[in-house]
This record gives C-alpha cells, structure tokens and sequence, in this order.
C-alpha cells in the first residue's frame, strides 16, 4: 500500500483559538470586500458593473504605454487596460456608461486602427452590458447564494444535526469569504465566471467538511467513552489521507487549467485554486472545532454519546 | 450473486451504449457512419457556445413607447389630412405626451363639426376635453396595451426576417420577457455589420425641404462633427415653427472625413416606407451603388399625386432621421418606382435594401447586452481547453494507478466512463458547451475521484483490521455510501439553484455540474463494484491491489 501518511493522530482541536483568530482576519476582509463591492469601489467586472470590454489581438507586440495615451487622448482617459503577452493580446475596458448606444467597443477600435496603423490586429471579442443587466446578475448573484445556502443547510440539518449544518454554512461562507478577500487584495476583477467559481469552491468545500463530519457523526455513534473533543479529532484524522489525495487530485486538475487553460479561465481557476486550499483548511480548523465550541446539549446524535 | 453482477453489467454496457450513440454526431466519426444510421439515429449532439466557436450574442429592447407615439405622430398627420379633405381645415394636429393629441382649430365655430368628423373616424381615440380653439383625444387604454405588446412581437419577427436574408446558420432569436429580444449569430464574422443590420430601426420617410423660409438660404453648406454643437446653437433656435433641421452624411471618398450637411425640413410626413414592395441595389452610370425601390399600387398613387404637386420642389429622402438624398422633383413619377442614392459602398447599398425589404422596426430598440466573440479567441479557448482538459486527465489517471495500483485503474476507467455518460448526457439534451461547461466537467471528475478516494480508504481500513477481500470491498462501499450520497446531494443543491438563478455561462456550467454529479453517483456506485465483483467471482482474490 502506498500512503501519504499512516496512522495520524493529531490534536487539531486544540488550536482552535489559532484557527478562529486566523479565519476571523480572513472573513473580516472578505466583508471588506464585499462592503466595497456593495457600494461599487471593489474591481468589478462589467458583466456587473456595465460598460464595455474589447480585447484585440495585434500581430506585434504592443506597448501598453503607447495604448493607453492612444487611448486617452481619444477621450478614453479612464480605460483599463491588461496585457496577455502571450499571442500580443490587450484587454481594454471602459466602465460605468449611461448607454451602450453609443458604440464604445467600434470607437475603440477605429482609434487603434488610425493611431496605431503600423501594428495591425484583429478583435479577438468585445462585450458590452448596460447598467440594468449588472444589477440584474448582482440580485440575481445574491438569490442564488442565499437559497443555496437555505437548501444546504437544510439538507445537513435533516441528515445530520441542526448545529452541524450551521457549522457547515458557516464554514462555507468563511471560504467564500476568505477567498473574495484575496481576490479584493490582489486586485482581480469579480467577473461572472469569479461568482461561478466562488459557488464552485462553496460546493466543494461543503463537500469535504460533509465528508469529515460524517465520520464525526459515525463516532458519536460508536466510541461512546471517548470525549468529544476525541471524537472529532478522531474524525479529521480518519479522513485526514482521504482529505489530503482529494485536494491533491483536484489541486493537479486545476494547476493544469491554471497554467494551459488560456487567459480566460485563468482566474477562473486561480480563485478555484485558493478556494481548494481554504476549503479543505476550513473543514478541519473551522467547521468542526465550532461542533467542540458548541455542544449542543439536546442534539439527537449527542444524546447517544 | 453471479445474476447480479450479470444484471448490473447488462445495465451499464446499456448506458455506455446510449451515450455514444447520443455523443457520436459531436465526433468526427459521424460523416463516415452510413444513411440509414443517421436517419434513424440521434444527430444534434453537442452545440459549441459562443465563447467557443465564435459569434455574437445580443439582448435588445424595444422602446416600445415610442411604437404608441409613432402611431400617435401618424394619426395626427392623417386626421389633419382627412379633414382638409373634407373641407373642414384646422390649424394644427399635434402629440402631445405619450399618448394625447391636440386639435387646435382654425375656426372655433365648426367645433362641433370637426369632433364629430374625428369621433366617426378615428373611433381607437377617445375625446378628452375642450378648451377655446382645442380638441384633446386620448389614445384608449386598451389600445396603448395592445401597441406595446404587439411592437416587441413585430420586432422579433422584423429582425428575424432581415437575420435570415443576411444568411447566417443556426441563428437563435427568442423574445425574453414582455421587451426584450435575446439573439444569438453563431459564427459571424463581420459583427459590426450584423449589429447595425440588426439594430436600424430603418423608419424611411418623405418630407419636403422648406426651401422658402429665409433660413433654408443662409445653411452652411456643410459642417465638420466636431462643429455639430456650435451650429446648432446657432441656429437651433431659429428653425420656424412646423419645420426641423436633419442632416446628410457626407464621406470624402479620399480623406475619409465625415462632414454633415444641413437641411431646413418641413415636419409633415408624406410618406413612409410601409408602401415597400421590394428594395433592390443597382449600379448607376457612375458605379456608384444606389437602392431601387418599389411600391405596392395605393403607394405609388400617394407618391403620383406627391410629385405631381411638388415638381421643382426638393424632396428629402430620410432613413432613421437622416438624410439620405434631397432631389429635385422634375416631374410627376407615376408607376410607384424610385432610387435612394447617397454615399455608400455596395454592402452598404445592400444592407439598405436588406433591411428596406425586411421592413421597418415598429419601434426603435436599445441594446442592452452585446457579446461579441472573434473566431480566433473561441479556437484558442477550445484549443487550451482541451489541453488543459487532458492534461489533467493524464495526471489524474497517473496519480491513481500510482496510488491506488489495480485499484486505481478501476477507478480511472470509471473515469471515462464518467466522461462518456456525461457527453452522451449533454448531447441527450442538445445541450450547449460553453468553457465555464467544460469546467464544470472538469469539477467533476475531480469528484469522481473523491468517490472513487473515499470507497478505497474505506477498504484500506477494513483491510487494515483483517477483514478477507470481499468482505472489505463490501464494508467499503457500505460504510463509503452515505458520505458519497451525502456530499453529492450537497454539492447538486448547490448546481441547482445555480441552474435556476443563473443566466448565461453560470447556467451552463450548472448543466454539466448537475449532470456530472448524477453520473458521478452512478458509476462511482454501480459502476466500480461491478468490476470488482466481477474480478472477484472469478478469481477470488486473496490478496488486493489497492
């Protein structure tokens, strides 16, 4: 047999205030950010902010600097612009307009053909989302986080134990948190496919933690002399090599994507990336030592133990 | 036991089956398969989104209120004409607000007249008050309603109609609400082109120049874009009452500049081009490419008498509120032909009569919403998508049997037959692939090989306590069913509610989501236990591989 690691026996338990502090940083930033997201300061993509993106292919490369003025000197001066060194690509997008009447992405484009006439290029995509459908998709964005975590909590309280499924949201929305945070502090533009991912991880993360309190749930069944706090050690150290092969496997998939993917999914996977990591950090220091905090005195399963 | 395991087999050879010959015509096996297999057999497969293979998706909305002041706009000229016919003249019929009309007459004692005249005729308004010298009408309720409704309705099948003499394949145009109109142009190249075809209101009127008003004299004869404000300023405020100023776009065929030229317009309509029978391109003496249109027989009487009381008057031909042409009328043109000429190039020439013989919008429409994807980035995306795809399939397939030994390589066939189940699937349901669909394939098998994970660390354990084989393949997956049950219907809420709520990229990545898990279940239940099983009725292993 060829193991990762053997029999564990680690006290996770224990560091349960290191845990709660680290996680307590990493959730209040994720409010931050979803407090600058709220009122508009955070990088939002304009699939929910509005506005226009085109990104062009050139056959040399370009420089950005050279762009940019290009840009602003044709009344562009707020342009965002990103390079993919890889094929000559350059993103440009304009923000927050009143009307997409106006045509923004094919002035941007005659600008580049007048200005920069010697580089020549071909529009690799250009989009274009008035205000209304960005608040659409961020009402939209908001229902389905909230049913989805309703209907999760719903299921594990039925399956498990009422406490154990707030433990679970709880958990999951630290991850998604935590995640957002470090998307805010790294500057990632919250996109459709960031929300997409971001729901992808809580998926994921719930899985992993539904997976470690089920062996939990097995030995409060079972080791009835043990003290709790064994028990859920127990727990995360049974499923501890199953956890780690998991997010092995799943951490391969997505370097892969990560790295060859192409620069669309490129964050895509970068916030799957992190989420993986925080997912299955969660499950362990997270969710279950709130199951150690709080004991729940009248739970169906605690009364058994 | 061995019926069993027969029976199980039987079933998932059966599903394996069902999902290549539903995934087939997505392959490039499928030219090669003879007539009679593609006449009987399923052939839609999978659709490529448009982030894959390149195209255009727009959402419109129609300004629908402006449909109910149009048909205001023209029952407002026509009630002025029907009753200067009728010998009873007013001064003016005008719009006002959305839906209100204003009859202000010339000659207060025939009030009583001109109502009744209106009332008889023009029964879908309604009478609302009377002032001094002013009839007010209303346009019924009931009827603003049905405008609205119907302007969306004939809009759709406007743009649809222009969509298909334009030629594109598979194109998707849907309405989406009570105004909007969601349309998808797989494949299309020249977006620009497609998006100013599309989204022309393409309203072609009749108007006479005022050429006796002083003002119409002293007009630049043209002016730069940039110069556009100051003149209106200028002259603006002096346009005379019952006229406007429009004005013609002019190209320097060699600078390439746009200049505008004014004109002084009077504002009454005297036609429009609902009187089209056809709109064709020519190439006139010059090669200058110009549009010939034809009217059906009222039009061309209406178009008679117009040129027949106007010869020597300039009449300005205006498509979406520009000036197209102003020519002279030299003489009185009967037979209801005409050409529309101006400065365009020969595709423009052509759209112009594409959307003259597809008809009019009933209402202007606002985009909302416009992706555009180019050929290139979706084959860069689909090409990248695949090598990432399958490289992390190898280092997945490698990890386990490393891991995992024989064990693993049950696993990794359960793999594909994940992956082959959930193509047929999608292809099952013409679904579309879009990327964020392909990563949510990828998602999972990485979930598949957390089943597959969690089943073998189970009989680890058993094994590990001594158990004989069977028994703990059995265990494992025993005490493995409910943790694997329990966090896919976890997960599958998730991609449910992401299915329901979500538009676009979101509801495709929930598809494939929520159609790996259910596959996921299957296999990882069903599918590698057969095998072992089987293995196992054979052979009867004392020792496993794992």
């Amino acid at each position: 047999m060829l193991e990762i690691l053997g029999k564990t026996k680690i006290d996770f338990i224990s560091k349960r205030n290191y845990a709660f502090g680290f996680s307590g940083i990493m959730a209040l930033l994720g409010l931050v950010a979803l407090i600058q997201i709220g009122r508009g300061q955070a990088n939002l993509g304009i699939d929910f902010a509005g506005g226009t993106a085109v990104q062009l292919k050139f056959e040399q490369p370009i420089k950005i600097d050279e762009a940019r003025r290009v840009l602003s000197d044709h009344g562009f001066p707020d342009a965002e612009l990103q390079e993919f060194t890889q094929g000559n690509k350059l993103l440009i997008r304009v923000k927050q307009q009143n009307t997409i009447q106006e045509d923004v992405a094919n002035r941007i484009v005659q600008v580049f053909e007048r200005e920069i006439s010697t580089n020549r290029f071909v529009v690799d995509s250009s989009t274009a989302i008035g205000p209304t459908i960005g608040q659409e998709l961020q009402r939209k964005a908001v229902i389905a986080v909230v049913f989805s975590m309703i209907g999760i909590i719903l299921y594990i309280a039925v399956r498990f134990e009422f406490r154990f499924g707030i433990a679970a949201a709880l958990a999951t929305f630290h991850d998604v948190l935590a995640v957002l945070g470090i998307l805010y502090i790294l500057d990632k533009e919250i996109t459709l496919l960031i929300v997409t991912a971001l729901l992808t991880l809580a998926g994921y993360s719930l899985t992993d933690t539904v997976v470690v309190f089920d062996r939990i749930r097995e030995n409060l069944k079972h080791r009835r002399r043990e003290s709790l706090e064994e028990m859920i050690n127990g727990g995360i150290n049974q499923v501890l090599s199953r956890t780690i092969v998991v997010s092995l496997t799943v951490v391969l998939v997505l370097v892969a994507l990560f790295f060859f993917g192409g620069e669309v999914i490129h964050d895509f996977s970068f916030t799957l990336l992190t989420g993986v990591l925080v997912g299955t950090y969660s499950s362990i220091f997270v969710a279950s030592p709130i199951l150690a905090v709080w004991r729940g005195s009248r739970g169906k399963l605690l009364k058994r133990a | 036991m061995k019926r069993g395991i027969r029976g199980r087999l039987l079933l998932l050879s059966i599903t394996v089956l069902i999902s290549i010959i539903f995934f087939l015509p997505s392959t490039p096996v499928y030219p090669l398969l003879p007539d009679w297999w593609k006449n009987v057999m399923p052939s839609r497969g999978i659709t490529l989104g448009l982030d894959l293979q390149g195209g255009i998706h727009m959402v419109l909305e129609v300004e629908e209120e402006k449909a109910v002041e149009n048909l205001v706009e023209r029952t407002a000229s026509s009630i002025k004409d029907f009753l200067d016919s009728e010998k009873l003249p007013v001064a003016s019929v005008k719009r006002v607000g959305p839906s209100d009309l204003i009859v202000t007459l010339s000659d207060p004692g025939k009030k009583a007249d001109v109502a009744k005249k209106i009332e008889a005729n023009y029964s879908n308004f309604i009478q609302k008050e009377s002032q001094d010298n002013d009839l007010v009408y209303h346009l019924r309720e009931g009827e603003v309603i049905r405008i609205k409704d119907s302007a969306t309705t004939q809009a759709l099948e406007t743009i649809r109609n222009r969509i298909d003499q334009f030629g594109v394949a598979e194109p998707l145009i849907q309405r989406q609400g009570a105004r909007q109109i969601v349309i998808q142009l797989p494949g299309v190249k020249d977006s620009k082109r497609a998006k100013d075809l599309i989204g022309k209101t393409a309203l072609l009127e009749f108007k006479l120049l005022d050429e006796d008003h002083p003002m119409s004299r002293t007009l630049p004869l043209s002016i730069t874009t940039l110069n556009e404000e100051t003149f209106l300023a200028e002259y603006g405020s002096k346009v005379p009452e019952g006229d406007e100023l429009m004005f013609e776009r002019l190209i320097d065929s060699e600078t390439g500049e746009i200049r505008k030229r004014p004109y002084l317009i009077k504002k009454r309509i005297m036609m429009t081009g609902d009187v089209l029978t056809d709109a064709r391109v020519s190439i006139g003496q010059f090669n200058e490419p110009y549009v010939s249109i034809s009217m059906d027989g009222a039009g061309a009487q209406v178009f008679e008498r117009i040129t027949g009381e106007n010869v020597k008057k300039r009449l300005a031909i205006i498509l979406d509120n520009n000036v197209y042409s102003a020519p002279v009328i030299q003489d009185r043109i009967s037979g209801g032909n005409a050409q529309i000429t101006g400065s365009f190039t020969t595709q423009e020439a052509n759209d112009l009569a594409i959307v003259l013989r597809a008809g009019a919008l009933p209402a202007p429409v606002r985009t909302i919403q416009d992706l555009t994807v180019g050929p290139s980035l979706g084959e860069d995306s689909i090409r990248m998508g695949i090598r990432a795809t399958v490289l992390a399939g190898i280092l997945v397939i490698l990890f386990m049997m490393i891991y995992y030994r024989m064990s693993g390589m049950v696993a990794d066939m359960a793999l594909v037959l994940n992956l082959i189940v959930l193509m047929g699937g999608l292809a099952a349901m013409n679904a579309t692939l879009t990327l964020p669909g392909i990563a949510g394939i990828i998602l999972t098998i990485g979930m598949g090989v957390d089943s597959n994970v969690l089943i073998f660390e189970r009989i680890r354990e058993e094994l590990r306590q001594g158990k004989p084989v069977r028994l703990a393949i059995d265990g494992g997956y025993d005490k493995a069913f409910l943790t694997i049950v329990d966090s896919h219907v976890t997960t599958l809420i998730t991609a449910v509610v992401l299915f329901l709520f979500g538009t676009g990229p979101i509801k495709g990545f929930a598809v494939s989501l929520s159609l790996g898990i259910a596959i996921n279940l299957f296999t990882a239940l069903v599918g590698t236990k057969i095998v072992f099983d089987f293995i196992n009725s054979r052979w009867k292993l004392q020792r496993l591989s794992i």
